[in-house]
């Protein structure tokens, strides 16, 4: 208690409701206090601290699970074939709202639109004209078409012959007519396949083609092999056609589950390498102004990253936008950000970085298929017939754009001034597996030398969480208090930060001070309290800060996209 | 025999048999990794009494996966003045890139471009044709083009 009563003397406020707290410390487990109800502390009646969201962690099987109930539901409301249904749900990117409003309003053109038949009752080719193959054909068309009056009876005649209607599994041409598929002109084919538009390939082709797309391109949405038809493999199709190509199907399968999640606003993947879980939070874009959903995934407590930005990580206290804005102007000073500032510009739409390597100015990003103008980066819809020139051109924005240049320039010595401590926090992160191996070798002494059992010296790689924890904290205030204007609220904000500076490098002096048999005990002590300061330091830098975005009280000395 | 030495030899026996269309002659084929074919428009053209050389390059994948189509420039052979078609050869066509298909053939190609020329009514160099022939790939399949314009 002793040294923790030292700082409690700067901050008689915030000190009162602690001593108690650290009274159940008597184990030293410095991690365990988090758990504690802090949330008191906040006047809510939930344990969730101001600063945190509800969010929920999914397994893949967890998120096939939910993309499996849309799909079931518009199986039942549509009387359609699961895979019907997949690539209805597909087409309108999983907005099953307007799937059902439109598909109401003209089954037909849904349809056709999303790849499920052709355009007409095609022409079709002599070839294919065989008798079962015509019936199986029209059964396919007519319960496509009519499924609103007598939805129940189609649905179970699909159900009967499913699989006969979506895949066509066409024999090869009679007797002495060689089959010949039209792509490998391989004529000892025996294999045939077709979609619904009866264009037929051998099964080598369509297995080669679909292959291509899912691994090469990375695409799912697989239309007919034909020139110009716009039918959509069903899944169906395409496990048969991959046949005993597992790892393809398997890719495929994976490409549809990214499909979903990408569409699904309230879903986002793990960004984490080889992760497969994903994060399942409802946070609106306009509480992005105010809050920091910072959200871990189940798959390991360190895979934490924010659910609003691409910044992965945690960068509590500040909210992606002034995040963004601090990390883009860190960035600018290295050469590769430069590169990337004048070769790539971000989707207006889904904020994805795209790189420009030729073509037009009309510009499609492959994420969000959003179409937009390189140029003036509005979108491409006002630019009518102006193919490659944007006429756009806005003489304000590039006047802005000077300006902002030679300011810049002239505030570069106070930029540096919150860069440098930026940077130091980042790099002692950086150095934390070298903290990490040093500390448990000093655990390892200590055992030896003292009577303290594995679980009792426990208390040092805690703290050392801490330390790295807060670390991540105060970096981010330095990229919150270079935009803050000047005010009583940034003093605050600075004194906040000051002290928990001040108690991280304290206890980070103590972690890394040479072992004293002699004082491993009082060591612990000191160790253990400062610990237990650290986190609430940490607890009131991000709780103030938090509650000051709530209620608005942080000004800025720059507009901030989404906070005015 | 792969699947892309028998379509092309297939293709070939075509050409052999049938000809090909008038304005498109096969210039070489002595393997099946690269054709060159020439092509001219006829009738009234922008481009009267012009040739160009179209080298195609196919990889094994082929004709699933499309072939690298672009006009040949060097001493003898330059490449048309056309809005969708880069000084250094290469060719904005959605046809050889994501409008593909595998019933397409190397004919049905020259045919494509050459009533992509036909139509051409003023030659014009595509926008940023400097910028995208400094840093252009060699192969023209490794750039993602826009298709954005019918007209032409």
């Amino acid at each position: 208690m002793s040294s923790a009563d030292e700082y409690s003397d700067d901050d008689v406020g915030y000190y009162d409701e602690d001593d108690d707290e650290m009274a159940i410390d008597d184990d030293g487990s410095a991690s365990e206090m988090e758990l504690d109800p802090l949330g008191d502390f906040n006047e809510g009646t939930s344990k969730k601290k101001v600063y945190e969201v509800d969010y929920e962690s999914l397994s893949q099987a967890e998120v096939e699970k939910q993309m499996k109930g849309d799909v079931d539901y518009i199986t039942s409301i549509f009387g359609v074939t699961p895979d019907v249904a997949s690539l209805l749900l597909r087409h309108f990117d999983w907005n099953k709202e307007k799937l059902i409003e439109k598909y109401m309003d003209n089954t037909t053109t849904v349809s056709v639109a999303a790849g499920i038949m052709p355009p007409e009752k095609a022409p079709r080719r002599p070839a294919a004209s065989g008798g079962r193959l015509h019936s199986s054909s029209e059964s396919t068309k007519e319960s496509l078409i009519g499924p609103r009056r007598s939805s129940r009876r189609i649905a179970s005649a699909a159900t009967k012959s499913g699989k006969s209607k979506i895949l066509d599994r066409v024999a090869p041409p009679a007797q002495d007519e060689p089959a010949v598929c039209l792509i490998c002109f391989d004529d000892t084919q025996t294999d045939f396949l077709s979609l619904v538009c009866d264009h037929r390939f051998c099964k080598t082709c369509w297995a080669a083609y679909i292959e291509s797309k899912v691994k090469t391109e990375a695409e799912s949405w697989i239309t007919c092999m034909a020139e110009d038809c716009d039918v959509v493999a069903t899944n169906e199709f395409v496990k048969e056609a991959l046949a005993e190509d597992k790892q393809t199907w398997e890719r495929f399968h994976e490409l549809l589950v990214r499909h979903y999640v990408s569409h699904r606003p309230e879903l986002k993947y793990c960004p984490y390498p080889g992760c497969t879980y994903t994060a399942s939070c409802s946070i609106t874009k306009a509480s992005l102004a105010t809050q920091v959903p910072i959200v871990a995934c189940g798959n390991s407590a360190t895979h934490k990253f924010c659910f609003g930005c691409n910044v992965d990580g945690d960068h509590r206290p500040v909210v992606c936008s002034v995040a963004k804005m601090w990390l883009q102007k860190c960035h600018d000073d290295s050469e590769t950000a430069n590169w990337i500032k004048s070769n790539t510009k971000e989707c207006s739409k889904c904020q994805s970085t795209i790189e420009k390597n030729g073509g037009c100015n009309h510009m499609t990003c492959k994420k969000c298929k959003y179409e937009f103008c390189w140029v003036c980066m509005g979108p491409w819809s006002e630019h009518g017939t102006s193919w490659y020139n944007c006429n756009r051109f806005d003489e304000k924005a590039s006047k802005d754009a000077r300006d902002a240049q030679s300011r810049s320039r002239a505030s570069l010595e106070r930029y540096l001034h919150y860069y440098n401590r930026w940077a130091n926090h980042e790099q002692s992160k950086k150095l934390s597996v070298e903290l990490y191996a040093k500390t448990e070798k000093k655990m390892e002494e200590m055992q030896m030398t003292s009577e303290l059992s594995w679980i009792e010296v426990q208390f040092m790689k805690k703290a050392v969480d801490e330390v790295i924890k807060c670390r991540t904290t105060l970096m981010w205030t330095y990229g919150m208090a270079y935009y803050l204007d000047s005010s009583n609220e940034k003093e605050l904000f600075e004194d906040n930060q000051r002290d928990l500076e001040r108690a991280v490098e304290d206890l980070s002096e103590l972690i890394e001070s040479p072992l004293d048999p002699e004082v491993i005990k009082t060591l612990r002590q000191k160790v253990t309290d400062r610990t237990v300061y650290v986190t609430k330091r940490n607890e009131i830098m991000l709780e103030d800060t938090a509650r000051g975005f709530l209620e608005g009280r942080w000004k800025w000395n720059l507009p901030v996209v989404g906070l005015d | 025999m792969s699947v892309s030495t028998r379509r092309l030899s297939k293709e070939l026996t075509d050409i052999k048999n049938h000809g090909t269309p008038v304005g498109i002659n096969l210039l070489s084929s002595d393997n099946f990794e690269e054709w060159f074919l020439s092509l001219e428009v006829l009738g009234e053209t922008v481009y009267a009494g012009e040739v160009f050389c179209l080298r195609f390059r196919f990889d094994s994948q082929y004709p699933i996966s499309s072939p690298a189509v672009q006009f040949v420039t060097d001493d003898k052979w330059k490449a048309p003045v056309h809005p969708h078609v880069y000084t250094n050869g290469h060719i904005c066509a959605s046809i050889l890139g994501n409008e593909w298909s595998p019933v397409l053939s190397v004919i049905a190609v020259c045919v494509t471009l050459q009533s992509m020329l036909a139509s051409c009514k003023k030659k014009e160099l595509p926008p940023g044709n400097d910028r995208y022939v400094r840093h252009a790939p060699d192969n023209p399949k490794k750039t993602r083009f826009e298709y954005d314009d019918d007209t032409v």
